[in-house]
């Protein structure tokens, strides 16, 4: 590895001019605040979204006021389509996972912390940094747009399965134009990624101040250097993926398409394609693609949790081989999404192992997350709640993730209810805690105003209570064979578990609404919240030692010099129960531990 | 975990002027005063930089190999064809590029030096570089001409698809390579050259690298196609 | 807060555990043959995740509970054993019984995908399309004639895209829309999909598979009560999948005969 880098000391001066300070920006923070942004402005997309199909599937007649004017021929007075409730469900997904889940918690908070937490003015590569963003900008423009053709967006599901995916509109509405702007929308998307881990790498390994070894990094700055080398092999690999499609959509070619295939009693033109191809090429990126969005969350909830415990972790070191050897076995347990998808039975037993064995590495961190909870100085502030609510999440989601894991448990599970609670709850929510609890924490250091805690705990508990009567039904449901991605339950067997459902939509409608509470705390808060102190949290790492909000060039000219480990708390100091990194106090511990 | 920490050792002059890395951002300033001598070869950041995109380039072309290898498998319509002899040719010239740019790269660096006063032999030498990239670039162009006057298309055959999709990848590849390039010329013909050598380090592992990609894909190509 | 917080949780996570105590949850009756080992293995993988899960939840309430809002002058304690014991409870009790359940749960994968079918078990076809299922029996001659595609036409409801005046294996083909078939006889079902991917799924008989364009694929399974139960299609393949359903007629052998002259008839 490389030596910290030398001491720079650059005297140049700070953006000016709007757009250069506001919109094409190399201030890594500003891109930071950038993405945070578009993960808002999305995430509250597929909020409606989510209620527009939660509310279709208790009250499959009830017509929704206003869904009319978002597309005439698929919710006709306002009452969906059946094709329409899976082309609102096809973009509630892939909204959700890329433009929220991949951007927040890793492009939003990394952007603007990691450098900071490093002890560097920015990234090294800024016009690459700045591109990243507005590639993803645009990608998420063109996701978008889907909505706005003739026949809307796709149906096939966040997914995209072949030949569905890859047939065109004769394979149903939207499967035309609709698709080829999904595909085209993600391989943008894979870019923009791939130019953000680019800094990330980079600068995690290059750009460290002087005394900031790699042992002395926050936990948060190692959960985003892992998740941007996961980001790198997976992103790599969807892109093609996604290429192949359009091709197939555009240029007459049979990547994903079988011969003798019969749609509308039409023979198709193609052959010779490969339908698990996909699937192959699409889990290979998909199932590291959900550590990419829950490592952040660790990270940043170790890190909350540590400055609200008022100690360190039990070992700094077994965090961070926990998170490699997830980084390092996601790669392993793709194919436990294919295990009754035809492909050859020994590969699922295969798989299943793997998947069996990330739950050692998973269960370490959470154990040594409770384990340190024992015998610390717990503060209760939202950060703190809502780090604490990620623990509890993740345990309930990680832990139907285990009935998933066999194959012959899967035989009865896979495509029920029971696999949208599972991931869910360890996407949805947990990993939105994660950004809950991060916003919470870190909002005072990017804007100088603290957020009003009141309506911080609100929102809160709306959410963490709410959540779970939402999510846990769903396991239930699954259970008793409550299939997914149907957008009525008419059979035998389901029609009966209609008045959960209509619970679990009433659920996610206040639940929702708890959101708003949020978001009304954020812009408040930002003009005219109660200003905040430096350091606020009484924290350790490097960005409690700047100002709030920073300055462009985040140390005003002169680099930090770190002489600790990240979480000196627990201490006997000058400062109280802690030592910042860069203070070159010596200290004593006072835990009886020691 | 009880510390007690010696300060680490800081020399006296913190003031180390480094080239940026990479590309300029607001950093982009002329080399520090002195000229063009005070600047070292490629810097760690922009190092690990083209590393790493490289490895996701890698990544890349890895799914599409895999892709291919399964679609052979998939089915039984895979037609093999002779792959046109021009690309036998094309590779002479992409490999020639890259002996051009080592050369290239030794001059300019003589120069940024100090060690030489003229700039139009390092210039000369990268804008062989640049002629002999669109030259290949060309040559691709016309080996799919090649391709479509024996009436194979990207659809024929699964096996026409994979070469137009893989010399198509590549090419754009090579594309970013030229305006990588391009920038570099730019920079130092500029009357005030701006340019860095970590700069051409970066661009030239890159192009280098496009090189043996080929190298590669023409293999793979040959066995498979 | 703290406080409240630390009982939501417990209680939450009581509450979570309480429907499946009580077994307010029921599996579907079980038809299958391999029925019972998935079933145990359901319920041993409930009873461990079930333990992890209150002791978790518990724990994590009850560290709350107690350490939150602690006087000052109260120190750091570190929880007895650190991380070493708590990565060894991971790796040791965790750890090897998860790999265990994996690997005892083998058993029930091995008996549906491991073994081949019986020669002598009943062949069926079965065909999956947007967005109904059609089943083939061989007829009396025991074989399946040749599918035509282009021949495929729902109008005229020949779905398999049979030929019956040029092939002569085609003309007994039996094509029903109703999966029927004898009771405690093996069925070896082949599965084919005329257009995007499908799947099968019949609860009670413990079954789940994909249909996958281009690939034929089968599954055997002996189905042990008579009775009618839900197939459904539980791979997302268009509009209409919601509602894409067929049923599992399971049968005396006398009656299945019965039927299935009845359907040659109807052909």
């Amino acid at each position: 590895m490389h030596e910290p880098s030398q001491q720079v000391l650059h005297h140049h001066a700070p953006p000016t001019g709007f757009i250069r300070k506001y919109v094409f920006s190399l201030d890594h923070k500003v891109i930071g605040e950038q993405y945070y942004g578009l993960a808002l402005v999305a995430v509250y997309i597929g909020l409606v979204l989510s209620w527009i199909m939660r509310i279709h599937l208790a009250w499959p007649a009830y017509a929704i006021p206003g869904v009319q004017y978002l597309s005439k021929i698929g919710a006709p007075g306002g009452v969906l389509t059946p094709e329409y409730y899976l082309q609102l469900m096809t973009m509630h997904g892939t909204i959700m996972v890329f433009f929220v889940l991949t951007t927040a918690p890793f492009a939003g908070f990394g952007n603007y912390f990691l450098p900071i937490q490093v002890g560097a003015e920015d990234m090294p590569f800024p016009h690459i940094n700045m591109m990243s963003f507005w590639v993803t900008f645009i990608a998420f423009c063109v996701a978008v747009s889907a909505f706005f053709v003739p026949q809307g967006p796709p149906l096939s599901g966040w997914t995209a399965y072949a030949p569905l995916s890859a047939l065109g509109s004769i394979a149903g509405p939207g499967q035309g134009t609709g698709q080829v702007l999904w595909a085209v929308s993600i391989a943008i998307f894979c870019i923009g990624q791939l130019l953000g881990s680019l800094n990330f790498i980079s600068t995690t390994l290059d750009m460290r101040c002087q005394g900031m070894s790699l042992m002395r990094l926050p936990l948060s700055v190692w959960a985003w250097f892992i998740t941007s080398c996961i980001g790198l092999t997976a992103f790599a690999v969807l892109m093609p993926a996604c290429i192949l499609l359009i091709l197939d959509h555009v240029a007459g070619t049979s990547f994903f398409i079988p011969s003798n295939l019969v749609v509308n009693d039409q023979l198709q033109p193609h052959a010779g394609g490969s339908t698990l191809l996909w699937q192959h090429l699409f889990w290979f990126f998909g199932h590291p693609e959900v550590y990419i969005a829950i490592v952040p969350a660790m990270g940043v909830v170790s890190h909350v949790l540590i400055t609200n415990m008022r100690r360190p972790l039990l070992s700094h070191r077994v965090i961070i081989y926990s998170m490699v050897a997830i980084a390092f076995l996601s790669y392993m347990v793709y194919g436990h999404h294919m295990f009754v998808s035809g492909m050859n039975p020994f590969s699922s037993i295969a798989f299943s192992f793997p998947t069996l064995a990330i739950t050692v590495p998973a269960t370490i961190i959470v154990l040594i997350w409770i384990g340190s909870l024992y015998g610390s100085k717990l503060r209760i502030n939202t950060a703190s709640l809502f780090a604490l609510g990620f623990i509890s999440m993740f345990v309930s989601g990680g832990i139907s993730g285990f009935f998933l894991a066999q194959p012959s448990i899967d035989i009865m599970l896979h495509a029920t209810y029971f696999v949208v609670g599972h991931f869910h709850l360890v996407m949805a929510v947990a990993a939105l805690f994660g950004i809950f609890a991060g916003t919470y924490f870190w909002f005072s250091k990017v804007t100088g105003r603290m957020m009003n805690e009141t309506l911080g705990r609100i929102h809160f508990w709306f959410t963490f209570v709410g959540a779970y009567c939402i999510f846990m039904p769903f396991h239930y449901l699954g259970m008793v064979g409550n299939v997914r991605r149907y957008q009525a339950f008419v059979d035998d067997f389901m029609a009966p578990l209609m008045p959960v459902h209509k619970f679990i939509t009433i659920a996610a409608l206040i639940t929702g609404a708890a959101q708003l509470v949020f978001l009304y705390n954020l812009i408040h808060s930002r003009f005219w919240g109660k200003p905040a102190t430096q350091n606020p949290w009484e924290g350790t790492s490097l960005e409690w030692s700047i100002p709030s909000p920073p300055p462009f060039d985040n140390f005003g000219g002169k680099l930090p010099v770190v002489y600790h480990d990240p979480y000196q708390y627990g201490v006997e100091s000058s400062t109280g129960d802690y030592v910042m990194q860069d203070s070159p106090e010596v200290i004593k511990t006072v835990r009886d531990d020691s | 975990m009880a510390t007690t920490v010696q300060p680490p050792e800081i020399e006296s002059s913190q003031v180390v002027h480094r080239p940026s890395s990479g590309d300029s951002g607001w950093r982009g300033m002329p080399p520090a005063a002195g000229g063009l001598r005070s600047v070292e070869d490629s810097s760690p950041a922009s190092r690990t930089g083209i590393w790493v995109g490289l490895a996701a380039v890698t990544m890349t072309f890895v799914a599409f190999t895999s892709a291919m290898i399964v679609r052979q498998g998939a089915s039984t319509d895979w037609r093999h064809f002779t792959l046109p002899s021009l690309l036998y040719f094309n590779t002479l010239v992409l490999l020639a590029s890259s002996v051009v740019l080592e050369v290239a790269r030794k001059r300019t660096a003589a120069f940024v030096h100090g060690l030489r006063t003229s700039r139009s032999a390092p210039l000369l030498w990268l804008w062989s570089t640049l002629a002999l990239g669109i030259v290949f670039v060309a040559g691709q162009y016309m080996a799919w001409l090649q391709l479509r006057a024996l009436g194979l298309y990207m659809a024929t055959n699964p096996s026409s698809s994979f070469f137009y999709l893989f010399t198509a990848i590549h090419g754009l590849h090579i594309l970013g390579g030229l305006a990588g390039l391009t920038l570099v010329i730019w920079r130092l013909s500029k009357t005030i050259p701006t340019l860095h050598l970590s700069t051409l380090s970066t661009v030239s592992y890159y192009w280098h690298f496009m090189d043996a990609l080929w190298i590669y894909l023409l293999l793979l190509l040959w066995m498979r196609i | 807060m703290a406080k409240l917080f630390a009982v939501t949780i417990i209680v939450i996570a009581i509450a979570s555990a309480i429907p499946i105590v009580l077994h307010i949850w029921v599996p579907p009756v079980d038809i299958s043959t391999h029925g019972k080992l998935i079933d145990e293995q359901m319920s041993e993988t409930m009873v461990e995740a079930g333990i992890c899960f209150l002791a978790a939840q518990l724990v994590l309430g009850f560290f709350i509970w107690r350490y939150s809002n602690r006087p000052k002058t109260e120190k750091i304690k570190s929880f007895p054993g650190g991380a070493r014991a708590l990565v060894a409870a991971a790796v040791i009790v965790v750890g090897l019984e998860v790999m265990a359940l994996g690997a005892f749960g083998t058993r029930a994968w091995a008996e549906i995908y491991f073994t081949p079918a019986r020669p002598d078990a009943l062949q069926v076809q079965a065909q999956a399309g947007q967005f109904a299922f059609y089943f083939r029996y061989p007829g009396p001659d025991g074989k399946f004639g040749p599918i035509h595609p282009e021949q495929i036409n729902e109008a005229t409801e020949n779905f398999f895209g049979l030929d019956t005046t040029h092939d002569a294996d085609s003309k007994d083909d039996i094509v029903t829309a109703e999966l029927a078939v004898p009771v405690n006889r093996e069925v070896h079902l082949l599965m084919h999909s005329k257009d995007v991917g499908h799947s099968f799924f019949v609860r009670e008989l413990r079954i789940q598979q994909d249909f996958v364009p281009g690939l034929d694929l089968s599954l055997h399974f002996t189905p042990t009560k008579i009775g009618r139960y839900e197939i459904v299609c539980t791979q997302l393949c268009g509009l209409g999948h919601y509602n894409m359903k067929a049923y599992l007629e399971v049968m005396s052998q006398e009656d299945f005969d019965k039927w299935l002259k009845q359907q040659a008839a109807l052909q």
